[in-house]
C-alpha cells in the first residue's frame, strides 16, 4: 500500500523561479530564503518519495474564468508549464501517474467531493517553482506528481474548513493506494500578501507566524476562518493557505514537525517553509 | 521562530465589512472585467503580446473592450484597470508587456517610488 512520508508547506512565487534561471543563490536578499531549503532537501533525499501530489492554485495559465473549477485533479500520464506572460523559463515534462490519479479522484467523489478531472494541465509557477525548490540538481524528476487545482483566483472560494476535509479524505484516498509508493503532500502558496490595490504591500508577520505554528497541532483553528478573514489578515492573496490546509488535512491528525522557517519579504510576500512527518 | 516568542491570537472576525484598500474578485467584479481579462488572458502567448504592442487599439477592439476598460488600458493605471473588472493575475500579464514586476505595480498603486514600496516590504519583516 502507499504511504505518505511527509508534508511540505511552501511559497510558490514566480520572483523565486526568475532568481534560480539567473542563479541569484548566494546574494544576500535569497540566502537565508534558499539555505532554510538545505534541510527539506536532504529530507527528501532520506525519504525518497516516489510520488507528489502538489497542492497549488492555477493563476490563469491553464484555467480562464470562463470555467473555473473549485477543485480540479490531473489525470495524466505528463504534465508540462508554459510561457505564463513574463518569460519564466519552459521545463522538461513532469511525469504524472495517472492510475493513482484516478484512484484519489474515486474516493474523493465517494465522499462527496465534486470534482474537475483534467487529462491535459499545463501547470504553472504554483506548481513549477515548489518542484524547482525541492528539486533543483534533479536532471529527471525523481517522482510522479499528481497537481490539485485550488480555486483562489475567483471569489466563491472553497472554504478553510472544507479544504481541510478535502484533505483529510486525499490523506485517507492515498493511504489506500494498491501501490507501494512513498508519496509527499506538498501545499503551496501563501503566506500573506496583496498585490493589488491600495493596500498593496500589506505583509502580516504575526498572523503568518500564528499560522505556522497552529497548523501543526491545531489546524482546525485555523479552518474556523472565513475567506474574507483571511484577506483581513493575510491580504487578497493570503487565501492561499487553504492550499497548506489541505497538505495539512493529509497528515492526519498527528504529526512532527521537522523544520519551520519564515523569511519576509520575499519579492511582496511574507513566505513559509514547513516540512511535517505523521507522528508514528 | 514561532516557539521563541509570545504569539498573538487572531480569532475569527465573522465581520463583512468592506476591507480598505481591497476589491474581492467576486462573480460580480468577474462579469464586469471580462473582456478585459480575456484579453489580458491572451498574453500568455508571445506572439499575442507583440500583436498588441503592433496595434494596441485594433488589439482592444478585438476584444470587445468598453470605454472604461479602454482607458483603463491607455492610462496604464492598475487601480481603473482593477476598478473595470481586471483580476491582478491576468493584469499582471498586461505589466509584464511593459517591464512592470509586482513592486511597480505595487508602488503605483500606493502612490510612492519602487523605492519606498520595497522598503515598506523590508519594514515589514521588523514588525
Amino acid at each position: 500500500m502507499a504511504r505518505i512520508v511527509g508534508g511540505i508547506g511552501t511559497s510558490h512565487i514566480p520572483a523565486i523561479g526568475l532568481a534560480m534561471a539567473r542563479k541569484q543563490h548566494e546574494e544576500p536578499y535569497w540566502k537565508p530564503f534558499f539555505d532554510a531549503y538545505q534541510p527539506v532537501r536532504a529530507w527528501l533525499e532520506s525519504v525518497r518519495p516516489t510520488v507528489a501530489v502538489v497542492v497549488y492554485n492555477d493563476h490563469g495559465l491553464n484555467f480562464f474564468l470562463d470555467k473555473m473549477p473549485t477543485f480540479a485533479v490531473g489525470a495524466a500520464s505528463e504534465y508540462r508549464n508554459a510561457d505564463e506572460g513574463w518569460g519564466l523559463p519552459t521545463l522538461r515534462p513532469f511525469p504524472g501517474n495517472a492510475a493513482m490519479s484516478w484512484h484519489l479522484i474515486e474516493q474523493l467523489a465517494d465522499a462527496d467531493f465534486d470534482l474537475t478531472t483534467c487529462q491535459e494541465m499545463l501547470v504553472d509557477h504554483g506548481f513549477v517553482v515548489p518542484m524547482q525548490l525541492l528539486w533543483p540538481e534533479a536532471t529527471d524528476w525523481p517522482v510522479r506528481v499528481i497537481p490539485i487545482h485550488v480555486n483562489t483566483v475567483q471569489h466563491p472560494l472553497p472554504t478553510p474548513a472544507r479544504c481541510l476535509k478535502f484533505g483529510e479524505v486525499l490523506g485517507r484516498a492515498i493511504e489506500s493506494w494498491q501501490a507501494n509508493e512513498r508519496v509527499v503532500v506538498l501545499g503551496t502558496g501563501g503566506l500573506s500578501h496583496q498585490l493589488d490595490g491600495r493596500r498593496a504591500g500589506f505583509i502580516n508577520k504575526p498572523f503568518d507566524l500564528y499560522c505556522l505554528e497552529k497548523i501543526v497541532h491545531e489546524p482546525k483553528l485555523l479552518a474556523k476562518y472565513t475567506i474574507r478573514d483571511l484577506i483581513e489578515f493575510a491580504g487578497t492573496q493570503g487565501p492561499e493557505l487553504i492550499q497548506w490546509l489541505v497538505m495539512r488535512g493529509a497528515l492526519g491528525a498527528d504529526v512532527m514537525k521537522l523544520e519551520s522557517n519564515y523569511h519576509v519579504p520575499i519579492s511582496n510576500t511574507g513566505s513559509g517553509l514547513l516540512l511535517l512527518e505523521k507522528a508514528a | 521562530m514561532p516557539q521563541t516568542r509570545k504569539t498573538p491570537i487572531f480569532q475569527p472576525l465573522a465581520d463583512s465589512r468592506e476591507i480598505w484598500g481591497t476589491t474581492i474578485f467576486d462573480g460580480c467584479a468577474a462579469q464586469r472585467g471580462y473582456a478585459l481579462n480575456k484579453m489580458c488572458f491572451s498574453f500568455n502567448s508571445a506572439e499575442n503580446r507583440a500583436e498588441f504592442v503592433r496595434d494596441e487599439e485594433a488589439y482592444c477592439r478585438r476584444y470587445g473592450l468598453g470605454h472604461e476598460q479602454r482607458e483603463a488600458v491607455r492610462s496604464r493605471n492598475v487601480l481603473a484597470l482593477i476598478a473595470a473588472g481586471g483580476n491582478i493575475y491576468y493584469l499582471a500579464k498586461l505589466a509584464g508587456i511593459f517591464g512592470l514586476n509586482v513592486q511597480d505595480v505595487g508602488a503605483q498603486q500606493t502612490g510612492v517610488s519602487v523605492e519606498e514600496f520595497r522598503e515598506r516590504l523590508l519594514a515589514a519583516g521588523g514588525s
